[in-house]
Formats: structure tokens, sequence, C-alpha cells
């Protein structure tokens, strides 16, 4: 085997793996939030790719330490995706699948909301939208004076960026210079009350976040291998923080909740569904 | 089509026709939302009269002082929000764009306390009263049930200054039979039973579970008086402190912290006009989590047994 194709088959065996732990996290999703019956499914299917990424490659973490000095982090901004971090915190192994069951259930370790003090492996306590953001905006600074060269990441909804606290702190991002902050646009085109077009249009996003000084990446948010080499190449980037934009569709992954459309947001799964909707996931082949 | 009781409608319904009555009869009155038409129901609105309802995006600050804008401009604003988005996320322009300013807006805060059920902590205000009660000129407002809240609306709108309502979005407890002719006043509280042995003092979701708490002491010989306070701010200090002059001991009972809510608003009101002893029923410091309605009334001990146990100590300081 020549050097180029030992390199090609090892790219296909991650890209492989970061399918297959994507498909996992989806299952694990569906199993979370049916266990209670309802919940904000599209929000959580449109990350799941995003999450395999990284915590099935680039973030530098311990499932048997969570809270390692100079860790990277993760802060979910958009906080209703709580089931998503769960989800992609049981395949790493942080606690047990079985425990995706007892999602909203009376004294759960998973509330529908992201809870630093309650679940395991969670970095920031994020639901009352715009502020998660500007907590990793801390972070981010926090490690630049600590110089542990930990990265900072952070997911923030399409809809969630209409809140000015979101401006406020990309702003202070790129004044301090945080080439450690990669964060991550959800741009699923949705809200609650309907589309973000119809609603109050945030583009054009990309030209938004340049002119705030960040440097900007736009992919496809369901494409693992883009995602991967965004982020390597957003590592290597200096003096800027980064922001890429994932495009992505709310409720990927399974085509009733995708079919729902703005009603995918927060819907009822029964337990039918919930079959139906593993099969369909596990039915994607991978290749 | 059958005619709807009003004990079985939805809260949030109540607001919303009430809304679409005042914008086909007049100019005045305007809705605002922040992504969450959906959750009250105005989204039938929003497409009815797009001119008349603003949808202003994930915005609560924003919506806000746009809404005092839009008074500014002789309009009647209402702006809703999940509870806590629309009281502690905004304080400061309620207080500054609305109160200060002296604009007319109506804030109409969903799923007060624990009715935030699943979304958990992050959603459950326990402290919205308490914010907003220490800024001048504000009302607020705890409907007791539907029957109250439908009178109680076209007074919200004839007051001229600012109004914090705190709204379930679901089927409340019923306590009124809407087949009497039961008058309400925005400022009055109401005695709903009478009793001299303890007055219990409630808002909101406790006003039905003190109800059944004053069955239960009536079972063991305490008779006690049960008084609806949905009036917040201004407290009727009048009607509260005439039964207490009978009964010589308070118990309060509020789906909110007992800091800040009503229980401090009572408090201070007996403290200078007539002492007794009180007990409280609420939120005792605690942050809100996530659960069923059944789960956490008792996980912040709210329940009408709790209400008794509170009655009966009282008793043993009078
Ligand atoms: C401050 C605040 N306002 C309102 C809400 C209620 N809320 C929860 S999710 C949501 C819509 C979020 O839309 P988006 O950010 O696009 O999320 P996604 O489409 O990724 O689910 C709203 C309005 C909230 N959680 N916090
Ligand atoms: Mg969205």
């Amino acid at each position: 085997m020549t050097m180029n194709e030992k390199k090609k088959n090892e790219s296909t065996r991650t890209t492989q793996q970061l399918k297959k732990l994507a498909q996992e996290i989806r299952v694990n999703i569906v199993d979370c939030i049916g266990s209670i019956g309802v919940g904000h499914i599209g929000g959580c299917l449109s990350i799941a790719d995003v999450l395999a990424v990284l915590y099935g490659k680039h973030m530098r973490i311990n499932p048997s330490d969570p809270q390692l000095d100079g860790r990277d982090r993760l802060v979910c901004s958009k906080g209703h995706a709580g089931p998503a971090i769960y989800s992609a915190l049981a395949a790493k192994g942080y606690f047990d699948k079985a425990e995706l069951k007892t999602l909203n259930k009376g004294g759960t370790k998973l509330p529908s909301h992201c809870d630093m003090n309650k679940t395991i492996g969670v970095d920031m306590t994020t639901g009352s939208l715009g502020q998660g953001l500007s907590c990793a905006v801390g972070m981010a600074i926090g490690s630049k004076i600590r110089n542990d060269g930990s990265y900072i990441y952070a997911i923030v909804g399409d809809g969630e960026s209409q809140e000015g606290q979101i401006w406020e702190a990309a702003m202070l991002a790129a004044h301090k210079k945080l080439d450690n902050l990669i964060v991550f646009t959800d741009y699923n085109h949705m809200q609650i009350d309907g589309t973000i077009e119809e609603i109050n249009d945030i583009a054009p996003l990309d030209k938004k976040w340049s002119a705030f000084g960040f440097r900007v990446f736009s992919i496809d948010g369901h494409d693992v291998d883009a995602i991967d080499a965004t982020i390597s190449r957003a590592k290597k980037s200096t003096a800027k923080p980064i922001m890429i934009i994932l495009n992505t569709i709310k409720g990927k992954g399974i085509s009733f909740v995708e079919g729902a459309k703005v009603g995918c947001h927060s819907m009822p799964l029964s337990a039918e569904q919930c079959e139906l909707a593993k099969k369909e996931i596990l039915a994607q082949a991978i290749i | 089509m059958k005619y709807q009781m009003l004990k079985d409608m939805l809260m949030r319904d109540i607001y919303v026709d009430f809304i679409r009555e005042q914008i086909k009869s007049g100019d005045k009155v305007v809705a605002l939302e922040a992504d969450l038409a959906k959750c009250s129901g105005m989204i039938a609105l929003q497409k009815e009269f797009p001119d008349r309802v603003i949808n202003t995006g994930i915005a609560e600050q924003n919506m806000a002082s746009v809404a005092a804008g839009l008074a500014a401009y002789g309009f009647i604003p209402f702006i809703h929000s999940f509870g806590p988005f629309v009281t502690r996320r905004i304080c400061d322009q309620i207080m500054i764009s609305i109160c200060y300013a002296k604009q007319n807006v109506k804030i109409i805060g969903s799923d007060p306390g624990i009715t935030a059920e699943l979304n958990g902590g992050t959603h459950m205000p326990f402290e919205d009263i308490g914010v907003l009660r220490s800024i001048p000129d504000i009302l607020i407002y705890e409907p007791t049930d539907n029957v109250e809240f439908k009178k109680i609306l076209p007074q919200i709108l004839a007051h001229v200054g600012p109004v914090y309502v705190r709204m379930y979005r679901k089927v409340p407890p019923s306590v009124y039979d809407e087949n009497k002719d039961e008058t309400f006043n925005l400022f009055k509280a109401k005695v709903i039973r009478e009793g001299s042995d303890v007055t219990i003092i409630a808002s909101g979701i406790m006003v039905a579970e003190s109800l059944e708490a004053a069955k239960m002491l009536e079972a063991i010989n305490i008779s006690a008086e049960v008084i609806a306070s949905p009036i917040i701010k201004p407290l009727d200090t009048e009607t509260i402190i005439k039964s207490l002059k009978k009964t010589k001991a308070a118990v309060t009972a509020e789906n909110h912290n007992v800091c800040g809510g009503l229980r401090s608003a009572v408090s201070e009101v007996i403290v200078e006009n007539y002492p007794v002893p009180l007990r409280c029923v609420g939120v005792k410091e605690k942050f809100g989590e996530v659960g069923k309605q059944a789960y956490l009334k008792t996980a912040f001990s709210l329940n009408a047994i709790d209400i008794m146990s509170a009655a009966k100590e009282v008793l043993t300081n009078k």
C-alpha cells in the first residue's frame, strides 16, 4: 500500500466512525425524548453530526475525568438541545445509556435544558437563550489567561441569534482576539413561531459575523467530513474567533420529524413513532 | 358550535379572545410576542391581523422597549413571553422604558412557578413577583381562575399604566361558578370562604389548594377563612386586615418564592397595621426543576396538606 492509499484508508475509517457515532447519537435522542413522549426533537437532530465530530474526534476530553483541567469545553447555548448533548455524552460513556430514559422525570439528572450542576459532562447551564455564548467567551478568556491551550466550542441557534446578547458576546470575542473560540450556528432556518425569514430575518449571517470580526465558514452541517476539515482549519487560524455556519435541516434524519417542518421544534413522539424513527436512522448506509 | 364552559377553557384562550375583540373593535391594542406566539395561542391572531400582532423574534428586551415606543405613540401594547423572560430577563427595560417613562404597557408572563413543568429551572419563575414588586407604579395580578380573569381583563385594559399578569396557560383549577353573577375588582382581594380561627391568603393555583385545606381543617374543627388575593401589588390591605382582626392568625400560600412574593407583601402590611402570627406556604428559597405538576407540588411543598400544617402551626402561636 502506498502512503497515499494508507492515508485515504485512514480517512475513510474516520468518516465511517464519525457517521456511526452520529447515528448512535440520533438513536439515543429518540430513546431519550421518546421516554417522556415529547420534547425538542427538531433542534436536537439538527446538531447530531457536529456533536459526533466534536465528541468523536476534536474535543480534548476524558469521560472518566469529566472535570479534567484544561479540557476543551462545549457550551450548548441553545440549551433546549439538552437531550442531544446527553445522547453524545452517553455514547462517550460519561454515564449509562439507561439514564437517558430519565429525561424530565421528577428528580432526574437530565433536565430538558442543559444544567452543569446536574449532568456529568455538561460544561455550562443554559436554557435562557442568548446567554451561553457569553459564557463561552468567558471560558475562552479564562483559557487565554491560564494559557492551557484549550478550545472552547459553542453552539447557538439561528433563532437564538436574534437575542442582542449574542452580538455583545461576538463583539467582545473579536476584540479579545479569541482564536480559541469556535462557535457554530445551527442554521436550520426555523424557530417556534415560523421560519427565521418570516419572524425576524438574520441574513446575511456570514456577512454579519465577519463584520463582527470573526473568521467565517459556511458548510453543510450534516457532512461530517466537511465539519471535521473545517474545525481542523479553524484550529490553525489565529487572531480571530471562528464562526462555522452549519447549514442544517431541523429534524434531520427522521422523515416524519423533518416533514413536520416548524412543528418539529417540540413535538410528541409515540412508542410506535420511536420504533419507526430508529429503524429509519439505522437503515442509513454508512459509506 | 357547542358553548364551552369557561372552566374548561385554556386560560391562554381567554387572553387571546380578549385581544381579538379589542383589535376588532378598536384601534389601540397591539400584541407583541417574542417567538412564543404558538405557546400563547396568539399565532392565530398573528395570521389574522398581521399589522396588530408584532413578533420581534427571540429578543425580549427589544420587545419591551419597542412596546414602550408604541405606547408613546398612543397604542396599548400587550407583550407576552414565558414568565421569566418577560420579567427578570427584561427588568431594566420594564423599569426604564415602561415604568419610569410612564408608558402604558401590559405584560403577560405565562407558566407561573411550577406550571412551567418540563421546561424546568430556567423557565420556572419563582422570583418574577419579587423582581417587579420594588418598581413603582406597576400592578401585579395573578388570576385565580378563568371566570375572574375574563372579567378582570377589561379592567386591566382600562387601567392607565403597566400591569404584570402571571398567566396560567392550560386549564386552571376552577374556583368561581360562572353562572353566578360574581363581580370582580382588579384592586380587591375576595373572601371566598368565611371562617374565624385563621385567615389563609392565597393567589393563583394556590387558591384552590387553600379551599381544599380549609375543608380538611374544618374536619378537625378549625375554621379557616380563605382570601383570594389575585392583586399582589398594590395589596388589598383593607380586606386582609379586616379578616385578620377577626381571626388573628395568617397563612399565605403562593406558587412563588416566599421571599419577595405574596408572603412578603402580606407581612409588610400586617406588621405596620395589625401584627399577628404568620406562617407561609410557598417555595422556600429554591430554584425550579423539571417534573410534572404533581411531582413539583410535592417537591416544593405546595399541596393543601402543607397549607393545613401551616394553619395548625400558626394557631399554636396565637
Ligand atoms: C430568553 C428565551 N426566550 C425564549 C425562550 C423559549 N424558546 C426556547 S427554544 C426557542 C426557539 C429557538 O429557536 P432556535 O434558536 O432557532 O433553535 P433550534 O431551531 O435550533 O431549535 C424559544 C423561543 C427561551 N428558552 N429563552
Ligand atoms: Mg433554528
